[in-house]
């Protein structure tokens, strides 16, 4: 046995039905390139879901306008360590940025990622929070104090012109913003929408499809996040918040699910070459985390349960209730419509003649174990953030010209 | 210096370039027995002891009638190129085609299975059988290397593609992107490996280790920039296909009496 080759290729190979090519036995982007996705779709999301307020003045959206870019954040410092993870040669993975191959849709990814990070979200964050990093600054002793004074970067100008300004980058950013969160995951897509071999990921439809999914997880999750912070702090959820937010979730999934339907229907009708393989794969591999879990638990019953909480048929506690089991039904489908792009695409033979199978495995670089822990750590970072950092503007304070308050 | 500057330097500095051009040498001498083991040397326009990409441009031809399914070329191209032995890492592969009466058609490598696993049909419902040497199709138009993110697989001038295995990050996109599974991650090296034509040879004059054993040739190995190479007279005389014209990948295995059912 050659070292180093994944002890559970051999048994693989007895689970494969028809015919594939010998050497697509074993699936390249596993569990870690599902996380990538998901993790990248709630950064766009949660992004795109803080511009309502800026850009659309959706008035009702702003107490969750710090929590959402909070949010962005805290998943887009983890969206790398997947792939990192994964990488053959980790080491070599700066060779990205230095030697990149330009046709390379991959090869994009440290632009992009640099570029959403540094040039819009960082930015938008400092902007917004420099006035209450000033005033944490002055007014908090020893190490913490100090630290808001480098968040801050030492700026200390809170007079009004300042202010202003400040309002008046964020929106700009904003701008700038969106486009660039459609640019970071309709990206991701093209990854998977550009591989002409694979029939099940190349259409066209594929960057649009991630993208209206990530805004549909960006916004349940942010609504989760609101609701959890919110009850541990013993306060009293703004249901207005919600009900806005869930109302945006609820076209979020209309658009998403008939942007799949059409895909789906279009394979369909058009029934090339790839149908019957493409069929057996869903109906063999898929059914599962396709038609129970994305389609029948992660859209038709949260769905159902947001029609359900907005009739105001139900007391509050119900409608929350049915908000929350909602946003984590989605959660659920939209991992599980990541799965079901990543590896749904790699469990048939692009001879089209056969089916490979999946072993998860829980320990190893590629494991349950290691997922696990990825998708922990982004709600750890905010855990983190959001005790350092105040999810809403300081109130003024008396020692403060006037026009600084919230 | 790029990649291909490189090569060329590396080429030319190769101890055994003097030991390539007495071969082509005696290959000159003898050009009436020259047959498949010096492809391309019969009509290598370089000068004795330089190798010039610029006037090579390989590719092969595969008479799959002549395919009698023995698997020689896989054992070869294994040891020849230090592949790993397990049934799911091939630089080439044989794949066995049995299309029955009723139009059910079965495929299966004995690359793989070893002894054939499927029980064999009785030969009056078999309607034909027929083997399929793979391998990398040295596409012209290239999707693994348009999707390499740092450049580490690449087309040389003369026509063949390969894998820098120090610059190879281990992301497997290029894998992904294969239409032909002609690529495996080796696990030894975490990189992408694939078919190099044999090109340590090739440079030297002499075939692929494939084309060498193959005791029926199948294969056929050559230059399709030289007017006298096999290659291009197996291109004269037979209708040719290659394998998924319509994804526009400009494959250079070109296949005679190729199959509608081979995918």
């Amino acid at each position: 046995m050659t070292p180093g080759v994944p002890p559970a290729l051999g048994e693989l190979l007895d689970q494969v039905t028809g015919f594939i090519y010998p050497n697509e036995i074993e699936i390249h982007w596993a569990l870690l390139i599902v996380v990538y996705p998901y993790v990248t779709g709630l950064v766009a999301g949660a992004f795109i879901l803080a511009s309502l307020v800026k850009i659309f003045n959706v008035a009702e959206v702003q107490p969750v306008y710090r929590l959402s870019l909070l949010t962005a954040l805290a998943f887009l410092l983890v969206a790398p360590l997947p792939l990192n993870l994964h990488l053959g040669h980790p080491e070599r993975a700066f060779e990205i940025f230095l030697t990149p191959n330009l046709t390379s849709a991959m090869a994009m990814f440290g632009f992009v990622y640099a570029w959403y990070l540094m040039g819009v979200l960082l930015l938008e964050l400092w902007f917004e929070f420099r006035r209450d990093l000033v005033v944490l600054g002055q007014r908090t002793p020893g190490l913490r104090g100090r630290l808001y004074r480098a968040l801050s970067l030492y700026s200390r100008d809170v007079s009004p012109a300042a202010l202003a300004f400040d309002r008046r980058a964020i929106r700009v950013i904003t701008v700038v913003g969106i486009p660039s969160a459609f640019l970071l995951h309709g990206y991701v897509g093209f990854i998977f929408g550009s591989v002409k071999a694979n029939p099940w990921w190349s259409s066209v439809l594929m960057p649009i499809v991630f993208l209206m999914s990530a805004i549909v997880s960006g916004i349940a999750m942010v609504i989760l996040l609101y609701m959890v912070i919110t009850a541990a702090r013993r306060q009293p959820i703004d249901m207005a918040c919600v009900d806005t937010m869930s109302a945006y979730l609820f076209y979020a999934v209309i658009v998403d699910f008939s942007l799949e339907l059409l895909d789906f229907v279009h394979r369909l009708y058009e029934s090339e070459e790839s149908v019957k393989i493409l069929g057996a794969l869903i109906t063999a591999k898929l059914f599962m985390s396709l038609l129970v879990l994305q389609i029948l638990l992660g859209m038709f019953l949260p769905l159902g349960m947001l029609v359900l909480a907005r009739t105001r048929r139900f007391n509050e506690d119900m409608r929350k209730l049915l908000y929350f089991g909602a946003v984590l039904l989605i959660q659920v489908g939209i991992f599980a419509t990541r799965w079901n792009v990543v590896i749904g695409g790699q469990l048939f033979s692009k001879s089209f003649r056969g089916l490979m199978a999946y072993k998860l495995e829980l320990t190893g670089i590629e494991g349950l174990g290691v997922a696990l822990v990825l998708l922990a750590l982004p709600f750890a970072i905010l855990a983190g953030m959001v005790k350092l950092l105040p999810t809403t503007r300081l109130a003024a304070e008396a020692s403060e010209p006037p026009g600084i308050g919230p | 210096v790029t990649k291909r500057e490189f090569l060329k330097g590396a080429i030319l500095f190769f101890p055994a370039g003097g030991l390539a051009a007495l071969v082509r040498a005696a290959a000159v001498a003898d050009t009436g027995t020259a047959g498949a083991t010096k492809a391309g040397a019969a009509d290598a326009a370089d000068a004795p002891g330089r190798y010039d990409p610029a006037r090579h441009y390989y590719g092969m031809g595969i008479e799959v009638d002549r395919c009698i399914g023995c698997s020689r070329c896989v054992q070869a191209c294994k040891t020849e190129n230090d592949v790993p032995p397990e049934p799911f890492f091939f630089r080439t592969w044989i794949e066995h085609y049995t299309v029955r009466r009723d139009g059910e058609v079965t495929v299966e490598s004995p690359d793989v299975t070893g002894r054939r696993r499927a029980a064999t049909p009785e030969d009056r419902e078999v309607l034909r059988s027929f083997f399929v040497p793979k391998l990398c199709n040295h596409c012209a138009n290239p999707p693994c290397v348009q999707v390499c993110p740092v450049g580490a697989t690449f087309s040389t001038v003369d026509g063949v593609v390969l894998v820098d295995r120090d610059r190879c990050i281990g992301c497997r996109y290029c894998i992904q992107a294969c239409p032909y599974g002609a690529r495996f991650l080796d696990p030894r090296t975490h990189t992408a490996d694939k078919c190099t034509f044999c090109y340590h040879r090739v440079v030297k004059g002499l075939a692929p280790a494939c084309v060498e054993v193959c005791p029926t040739q199948a294969r056929i190995f050559g230059d399709l920039r030289s007017k006298a190479s096999r290659l291009v007279r197996f291109r004269r005389l037979n209708k040719l296909n290659v394998l998924k014209p319509s994804l526009n990948t400009e494959p250079k295995v070109f296949y005679a009496q190729l199959d509608g059912e081979v995918r």
